[in-house]
């Protein structure tokens, strides 16, 4: 089993590494939003109740989700192309167990995932981010990071094996974008004004995400924030992998 | 004349029934202008209320997003137009239209006026969700002329840029140079606050931003208070006369590649 995961997590990587489509837009274009969105919205911190006095230090938290999205594009696109070339049914004819399969086509989702979030946290401290949870807050913030990455890529992984076209993932990415605008991702939620977007807001999954990773900077070891971060991407891995893995069996029932 | 005309019509109408046709093209084109509106006029409505904000522009938060949602919009949908016309020549149908046009200069203007048929329903949608929403219109009909006069200016302009870069590579691989530059100048404008209340960086960038000057002229235009029309539509027009050059060469590649 290690060894069918270890085969397929290096098909994975490799397959990642030889597109610099799949590397660089998930590293680079959350990183020109941010700096856009610091300048631009950095008048929000004179607004009673912020609770950072730099735009960046709450704004740093919205890549890693971000990046998220763009793992569960490419997982979903990556194991999309696998049904349409053929790839799985060859494979359905080998000893190779589903769950390996599963696995293994994450990990190269993954390690963009982790060098990514590496890469917003360096550029962070060097444009001035305070950074309250420490030296230790690091290694879990980076946890988190990866889980909601996982998270993502699971549902990814799942829409693309559902469906078996690339098309219908980037077709579903709006869907995606949705979830991430309708939260807390430019404001936090006492301070958003109109009822029926913090109404969205509150109910969003995804506020929770990026308030868990927000905290780690903004208020150090938030305990509520963590456990509801943590917590909620945890159920949302979970489920979202059950699914990948179910979606996984019956195409594979098909071929 | 007649026979631009005939081409840029027959063109118009293939490239508007193709959108009106295909959910695909469609639903992103009028959603996204949409739900940029919705998220931020409404998650954002609170930086209304930021010291200095009722000064700079007194028509509340729903109005100055609107403005800037109307021309992204307007920008955007060239820019798709951009796509189409790349896909075109992917498909090898381009390379038909060109051999069949007797006046070539008629596709691009063809092009044109299909962008500027998009923007202009996604304009009305944005404007009727900003009407229903509560959206405070202070300036009189013929500001509002003025501010739909701007938004053509420019979609004009994207859908020459994406039409001069789509002849050019020929390919559906141009999209983000397509893409990239036009969200750049729209994004390094003021976009949530007014160009004084900006900070660092992105105000030196607003501040020498041609589409800076556009889009609070646009914003002056809803509030009623249109002080620098003339340089706006100067630099829309200056833009457009550039890209018009820039899309006609585009063409002429094309013509010399054989496409």
């Amino acid at each position: 089993m290690r060894g069918q995961i270890y085969e397929m997590a290096r098909r994975s990587v490799i397959q990642t590494l030889r597109q610099p489509a799949l590397i660089i837009p998930p590293i680079v274009f959350p990183l020109i939003m941010m700096a856009i969105n610091t300048g631009g919205l950095d008048a929000a911190t004179n607004l009673p109740g912020f609770p950072a006095d730099s735009y960046l230090d709450f704004a740093i938290a919205v890549p890693f989700m971000q990046c998220a999205l763009f793992a569960c594009i490419n997982a979903g696109a990556s194991l999309a192309r696998d049904v349409e070339t053929g790839f799985l049914k060859r494979l359905a004819m080998t000893p190779m167990q589903r769950a390996a399969l599963l696995i293994g086509q994450l990990g190269g989702v993954m390690l963009i995932a982790l060098v990514s979030a590496l890469i917003y946290i360096v550029v962070g401290f060097a444009a001035g981010m305070d950074f309250e949870a420490g030296a230790a807050g690091i290694p879990a913030l980076l946890l988190l990071a990866l889980l909601i990455s996982l998270a993502f890529a699971a549902l990814g992984a799942f829409v693309g094996l559902r469906s078996g076209s690339g098309e219908a993932v980037q077709g579903a990415f709006p869907l995606f974008f949705v979830l991430l605008f309708l939260s807390s991702m430019s404001l936090p939620r006492p301070l958003i004004e109109q009822d029926w977007f913090r109404f969205i807001a509150t109910y969003n999954p995804v506020s929770y995400m990026i308030e868990g990773v927000r905290s780690f900077i903004i208020t150090g070891w938030d305990g509520e924030a963590l456990a509801l971060g943590f917590g909620i991407t945890i159920v949302a891995a979970v489920a979202a992998i059950a699914a990948a893995s179910g979606a996984l069996r019956t195409r594979l029932v098909r071929t | 004349m007649t026979r631009f005309w005939q081409v840029a019509r027959a063109v118009a109408w293939r490239s508007i029934h193709k959108i009106a046709t295909t959910p695909q093209l469609l639903i992103p084109s009028v959603i996204f202008p949409m739900f940029f509106f919705v998220a931020f006029a409404g998650g954002l409505s609170n930086v209304g209320n930021v010291p200095g904000f009722d000064a700079e522009f007194p028509s509340g938060y729903t109005a100055f997003q609107f403005v800037f949602v109307l021309l992204q919009a307007s920008a955007f949908g060239g820019v798709f137009t951009g796509f189409g016309i790349a896909a075109d020549f992917e498909h090898g149908f381009a390379r038909r239209l060109m051999l069949a046009a007797p006046n070539r200069y008629g596709i691009i203007a063809g092009y044109a006026i299909a962008a500027a048929t998009r923007a202009t329903f996604v304009g009305v949608l944005v404007f009727v969700v900003g009407i229903l929403t509560g959206m405070q219109v202070d300036g009189s009909g013929v500001d509002l002329f003025g501010l739909i006069v701007l938004a053509y200016l420019v979609s004009f302009s994207a859908t020459l840029f994406a039409c001069g870069v789509a002849m050019r590579l020929r390919s559906m691989q141009a999209g983000p140079l397509m893409q990239m530059p036009v969200f750049l100048v729209l994004f390094l404008a003021p976009v949530y606050v007014p160009l004084d209340l900006l900070s660092g960086w992105v105000h030196a960038v607003a501040k020498v931003n041609p589409f800076t000057p556009v889009i609070e002229t646009g914003r002056d235009f809803i509030s009623g208070s249109p002080a620098t029309a003339g340089i706006a539509y100067g630099i829309a027009a200056a833009l457009l006369a550039l890209f018009t050059w820039w899309a006609v060469r585009g063409l002429q590649s094309a013509e010399r590649a054989g496409s």
